[in-house]
């Protein structure tokens, strides 16, 4: 197995959420294609520690993980006051915040 | 000339200006608490001034020194800059003291009469003894910035008393043209001090005159010539005339002082104070004798036109002014002359304008000669003193004018050559105008028949003036009488003045005195007799004329300078100054507003990319990561 | 007694006064204003006792303070002041007493308190002190934009009914003024990093350094167009007339008389010593704005049927004169410049505040609601008269020796410059007479007709406020020396900075008898 291979999963799957988000309008799902994304972040990081040998990649993952669990809390908090007041979790309908 | 410090009673010479201004500051503060006694106060200071006038001048006379300088302290020292506040008390000042305090007191006791129904009496004396002050200073300044003090006191001075009656539109407007046209000629006096200050570095009389000789030719000319523009705004002279017969709105005692026997005179004093100038530069003198000579003209012409009693003798003094710049301008055989006759003016002018101030006394304020006649017999004392002063201006043997007329005249022909027949001969001519409107204006007034009625709405009565006003047309018509044969053979104004302008040669008279003297008695007598054939011997009527010719068309109008003024300078500016606002309001200002406007509506315009939707925004973040990231691989592969 | 820190205290005592006139409870007006009086006219009696702790013969600083303040740029608490700053320190102590009492029956439009415009005062005049006495350029720069936010709130808050437009317009272009100043500021710090080892501020230092001429371009411009703004110079000048009628009568007077001041004071303090090539290489560009200015303001003045854009526009061209007696580089021109400030702040002080009286009882700003006001209140028209007078420089007020050393220095070094200028004289006569002969001769005309009793003639307080201003513009006309002797050594010294010679212009020939005429 060489390096190569890991990156390319990567590169897949942040391309899969990266679509996702900007296709999908459930904000569950875009929700989902953003954990899918800083994943696709962690298993480079992790492929970079392991092929230098250092730990830093992995304290980063580390890190990673516990912000995405943090904005998980916030960003799901968010999504169930926005479904209860207008009854749709769709992102589109969430668009007073312009100008 | 040197000047030596003063001694004794001359040390004291500032009192003459602190005591009237003393006067002006007590009554203008007091309130209407002085209302009572404010008159005699002023009346006070200035008899007071006088009589100190008369005895410094005595001490003068008695004394070895013939110019004695008082230093008070120093008024601006900077740099290389160095103004002390001085005075300078030498026969010059001495003569002009003595008129402006002199014909000043008599003026401001005829006033007490005059202004006795006026409200405002008190503010009229405090304006009175703020201008005999500031014209005070005016002549006894020891530097020219002393002298542009004193110019503009009395410029301020004279704002003030012609818009006295400032209810009135006109006398207000007046006020406003006599003061700008004053500070055209006011520019060039300050730039001559300005000139005199980079060339020499100074400004007293004693350091420029003191090295004028080391100036360049071209300098010297156009310091000559920047005094004489502002000799002419505050002297009426040619560009600068219009102003002088507007100041008439004034009240009539203010007509007499200022516009006719003090003030308007200063023009020729700078002239002759800076004698040493213009003797240094022959081409600024022509201009003071071609001004002088065109400004005869144009006053005695208009002086014949005009109906109103104050507006013809204006016209009169702007002409007779003109005189005294011809003399002044001849140089050392004219400045004696010129100031003679600017004192024996300031008798018979000051004069004739209290005699016309008593007949609108007695006619209800009004002015229009064809509406007057017949006054001789109801207002004897008035027509006698307003006669003689009549009699002196034409210049009637052996009256004052005669003596000092006839001596610039004389000296114009003595000029020689053919510029000096043409000035002799403009000179003539003008005396013979001057008894043509003169004559026109006494039978007017005080002969034929009354054009006013006892009876129905414009009914007037006719009366004599109060003592308080006729005394001083007395004394004044006694002065007119008698000062020109005091100042020319009995006490020779030429040896007086000889320390400031020095011993006048003999000059060889190209013209004998005596065929230069019938020659203008004969001129005067075709004048007089003309304005009889034309005015005396028909019916006045009392409204003007309306189909004239030209020339008297023109003369009515002033001879159209004020119609120059306006539509040269008065109608551009106001189109300038319209269109500048624009210019500001819109050009200036809306390029600042605009580029406000500018900025707010393109942050609006960009403010709508802001969709509110997620993904949008999504999709930004996502090109602008990948341009990040195509830059840097970019870079790095470059 | 010269230890004492004068300068600290004059304006720890007015930033004290502004925090506890604010802290008073509410509908104590009153007090508010007593408060402030007291405070202001202390003030005063520091800027008087400092004067005389001056000592016109010695150091070009005096009074000096200095604390660290921040180590690690070199910026110090720097106080001092020389001849040119005490005298714009004294008039800033006499003009705020007299603003305060001729606010006294101001009313606040609803929803504000006067209590707060009081306060607001105070803590402007702390910083205008500040200003003047900085030493430290980044000190400077900090006052400079402080003095913006007390003038915001006076104008937005207490103005006309524009007042929020001209407040923002004001602050907004005052605020780009001064960042392109911070720009040069930081630019000073850099080079004299680069110089010295160790960067600083300190206004001594800088005026050592020896700047690359081109940089010089660059960071003199950077002061300049503040200053230009500030000053106002044309055509930066179109923010003074819409602040200066929109203000609060109060407002006006500090706006025009001491807050413009900082402007041409900084011209002279930072432009000309700090940077002396590229103010030689400048001067004839500044020179052809300011003759310019004077001639177009005079004529726009003319033009206006706002009184108190009227006022504001004359005060644009008397700016003119101030920055031509300041680049004609003589030191006769300089100190006329710096007298010039001080009277004119008098001057047009006192003309803002008798135009406020007419306003007062009139209720508006149009010349054309007014016609002879003379007769009914002569001792108003006699006060805008010579307050009009002192406006075009009438000999025997201040305004006209300031006028005239400012011509009269210029003259032998830019003629024709000086020439030009000296025909604004008789638009200065023109748009003052015009506007006296309007508003107070002839027939009751306008708002006097139609409620004749409104205009009262002057009261006791009206009195007071402008007695002390006649005072001082009369007794500056006849005897000016005094503060021509704390100003000149200044100028001079400013004058050596920038090259020229302080001894003045001297003339192109050594008069033979150059004596004054009495000695």
């Amino acid at each position: 197995m060489t390096i190569a291979n890991y990156l390319v999963l990567a590169a897949v799957l942040f391309t899969i959420g990266a679509v996702g988000v900007l296709v999908r309008r459930n904000a569950i799902v875009v929700f989902m294609c953003i954990e899918l994304m800083l994943n696709s972040v962690n298993l480079t990081l992790v492929t970079f520690a392991r092929s230098t040998g250092t730990l830093d990649g992995q304290v980063i993952a580390f890190f990673v993980m516990v912000v995405a669990a943090a904005e998980v809390v916030v960003g799901l908090a968010i999504i169930m006051s926005i479904y209860r007041t207008r009854r749709s979790a769709s992102v589109d309908d969430a668009n007073l915040l312009k100008y | 000339m040197d000047t030596v410090p003063a001694t004794g009673l001359l040390a004291a010479s500032w009192l003459l200006i602190a005591l009237p201004l003393a006067g002006a500051a007590v009554l203008l503060l007091g309130g209407k608490r002085t209302d009572r006694w404010g008159h005699l106060l002023a009346i006070g200071t200035v008899v007071v001034a006088f009589a100190l006038g008369v005895a410094c001048t005595l001490e003068l006379a008695g004394s070895e020194t013939t110019s004695v300088g008082v230093d008070l302290f120093t008024f601006i020292s900077t740099g290389s800059l160095d103004v002390s506040a001085g005075l300078l008390f030498d026969p010059l000042s001495a003569v002009f003291v003595l008129l402006i305090t002199g014909v000043g007191a008599l003026i401001h006791v005829y006033s007490v009469g005059y202004m006795a129904h006026d409200p405002s009496r008190r503010r009229f004396f405090a304006y009175l003894n703020l201008f005999v002050a500031a014209m005070l200073l005016l002549v006894l300044g020891d530097s020219f910035v002393a002298l542009y003090f004193g110019w503009e006191g009395v410029g301020l001075a004279s704002y003030l008393l012609i818009a006295f009656w400032y209810t009135r539109p006109a006398a207000a407007t007046a006020a406003k043209k006599a003061f700008i046209m004053n500070r055209v000629g006011d520019v060039g006096l300050a730039l001559a001090v300005f000139l005199m200050f980079a060339q020499l570095g100074t400004t007293s009389y004693a350091g420029v005159f003191g090295s004028v000789g080391l100036l360049a030719g071209g300098t010297v000319t156009a310091l000559g010539l920047l005094l004489l523009l502002g000799a002419c705004g505050k002297s009426g002279q040619f560009p600068l005339q219009a102003w002088l017969p507007d100041a008439m709105e004034g009240p009539t005692p203010v007509s007499a002082l200022i516009h006719a026997a003090t003030m308007v005179t200063a023009g020729v004093y700078l002239i002759a104070r800076s004698a040493p100038v213009y003797d240094a530069t022959p081409t600024a003198r022509t201009v003071v004798l071609v001004v002088g000579a065109i400004t005869i003209l144009i006053g005695a012409v208009v002086g014949c036109a005009y109906d109103d009693i104050k507006k013809v003798l204006a016209w009169s003094t702007v002409s007779q002014i003109g005189y005294m710049f011809l003399a002044v301008g001849l140089g050392p055989i004219g400045y004696a002359a010129g100031i003679a006759h600017l004192l024996t003016h300031g008798f018979f002018k000051a004069g004739l304008f209290l005699g016309a101030g008593s007949v609108m006394h007695a006619m209800d304020d009004r002015t229009d000669m064809r509406g007057f006649g017949g006054l001789a017999g109801r207002m004897k004392t008035t027509f006698v003193t307003f006669g003689l002063g009549y009699l002196a201006l034409i210049g009637f043997p052996f009256l004052s004018g005669y003596f000092t007329k006839d001596a610039i005249i004389e000296a114009a022909f003595d000029r020689g050559g053919a510029s000096g027949y043409l000035l002799g001969g403009i000179a003539v001519l003008g005396a013979g105008l001057t008894a043509f409107y003169m004559t026109r204006l006494m039978l007017m007034t005080f002969f034929g028949r009354a054009r006013w009625s006892t009876t129905g709405p414009d009914a007037v009565h006719p009366h004599e003036s109060p003592a308080v006003m006729t005394l001083p047309m007395i004394v004044l018509a006694v002065g007119s009488v008698a000062a020109g044969f005091l100042l020319v053979e009995v006490f020779p104004l030429v040896d007086w003045l000889a320390p400031v302008f020095g011993e006048p040669e003999e000059a060889a008279h190209v013209v004998p005195p005596l065929v230069v003297s019938v020659l203008v008695t004969v001129v005067v007598a075709l004048g007089v007799l003309l304005a009889w054939v034309v005015v005396g011997r028909r019916e006045v009527p009392t409204t003007a004329p309306e189909r004239v010719s030209l020339p008297v068309r023109a003369a009515r109008a002033g001879l159209y300078a004020d119609t120059v003024n306006e539509s040269l300078l008065m109608r551009p500016g106001m189109w300038l100054t319209r269109a500048l606002v624009w210019v500001d309001n819109r050009g200036v200002d809306g390029l600042v507003n605009g580029i406000g406007a500018g900025l707010g509506g393109s942050s609006a315009r960009l403010g709508r990319t802001q969709t509110g939707f997620v993904r949008s925004y999504a999709l930004g973040m996502l090109g602008g990561a990948l341009l990040v990231a195509g830059a840097l691989l970019a870079v790095a592969a470059g | 007694m010269s230890d004492y820190p004068w300068l600290l205290t004059m304006i720890v005592v007015p930033a004290v006064g502004g925090a506890v006139v604010a802290a008073l409870p509410k509908g104590r007006d009153a007090l508010a204003k007593q408060v402030t009086l007291g405070v202001s006219a202390l003030v005063f009696v520091l800027a008087v006792l400092a004067t005389v702790a001056f000592d016109t013969g010695g150091d070009r600083f005096q009074l000096v303070t200095s604390v660290s303040w921040i180590p690690a740029f070199g910026v110090d608490f720097a106080l001092g002041v020389d001849g040119i700053a005490l005298v714009m320190l004294l008039l800033v102590g006499f003009l705020v007493p007299v603003v305060v009492v001729a606010s006294w029956r101001d009313t606040a439009p609803a929803g504000r308190t006067m209590q707060a415009y009081f306060a607001w005062l105070l803590v402007l005049e702390a910083f205008m002190v500040g200003v003047f006495a900085a030493t430290d350029v980044f000190l400077f720069y900090v006052f400079f934009e402080a003095m913006l936010v007390p003038m915001y709130f006076i104008i937005g808050s207490y103005g006309g009914p524009r007042r929020q437009y001209a407040a923002v317009k004001f602050f907004l272009y005052s605020l780009l003024g001064g960042l392109v100043m911070l720009a040069s500021v930081i630019g000073l710090f850099v080079v004299s990093e680069s110089q010295l080892g160790a960067g600083t501020f300190a206004f001594d230092a800088l005026r050592q350094l020896e700047i690359d001429p081109g940089v010089q371009k660059l960071l003199f411009l950077g002061f300049f167009i503040a200053f230009a703004i500030k000053a106002p110079l044309v055509p930066f000048h179109t923010w003074l007339p819409d602040s200066g009628a929109e203000a609060p009568i109060g407002g006006s007077v500090l706006l025009v008389a001491v807050l413009d001041k900082v402007g041409t004071f900084g011209f002279l303090r930072y432009c000309l010593p700090l940077f002396p090539d590229a103010a030689r290489a400048f001067a004839p560009a500044v020179l052809v704005l300011a003759v310019l200015g004077i001639g177009y303001a005079a004529l726009l003045a003319m033009g206006q049927s706002d009184l108190k854009r009227l006022v504001s526009y004359t005060s644009i061209a008397h700016f003119g004169f101030i920055a031509l007696g300041i680049f004609a580089f003589t030191t006769e021109a300089g100190t006329g410049a710096v007298l010039y400030m001080v009277n004119h702040g008098i001057a047009t002080g006192a003309l803002f505040l008798v135009v406020g009286m007419l306003i007062a009882r009139g209720g508006s700003r149009q010349i054309s609601d007014y016609g002879g006001v003379a007769a009914k209140a002569p001792v108003l028209a006699g006060v805008l008269l010579v307050a009009g007078l002192a406006s075009l420089a009438l000999p025997g007020t201040g305004s006209f020796v300031s006028e005239f050393l400012v011509l009269i220095g210029s003259f032998p070094a830019i003629p024709v410059v000086t020439v030009l200028a000296t025909v604004g004289i008789v638009l200065a006569a023109l748009y003052v007479l015009l506007m006296v002969q309007r508003t107070m001769f002839g027939p009751a005309r306008g708002l006097v007709a139609e409620k004749p009793s409104a205009f009262a003639d002057l009261g006791r307080r009206e009195l007071a406020v402008v007695a002390p201003l006649i005072a001082l513009i009369i007794g500056l006309g006849v005897y000016p020396q005094p503060l021509l002797d704390l100003i000149d050594p200044a100028v001079a010294a400013t004058m050596v900075d920038v090259g020229s010679d302080p001894a003045g212009s001297t003339p192109v020939q050594e008069p033979v008898t150059a004596e004054q005429g009495a000695n």
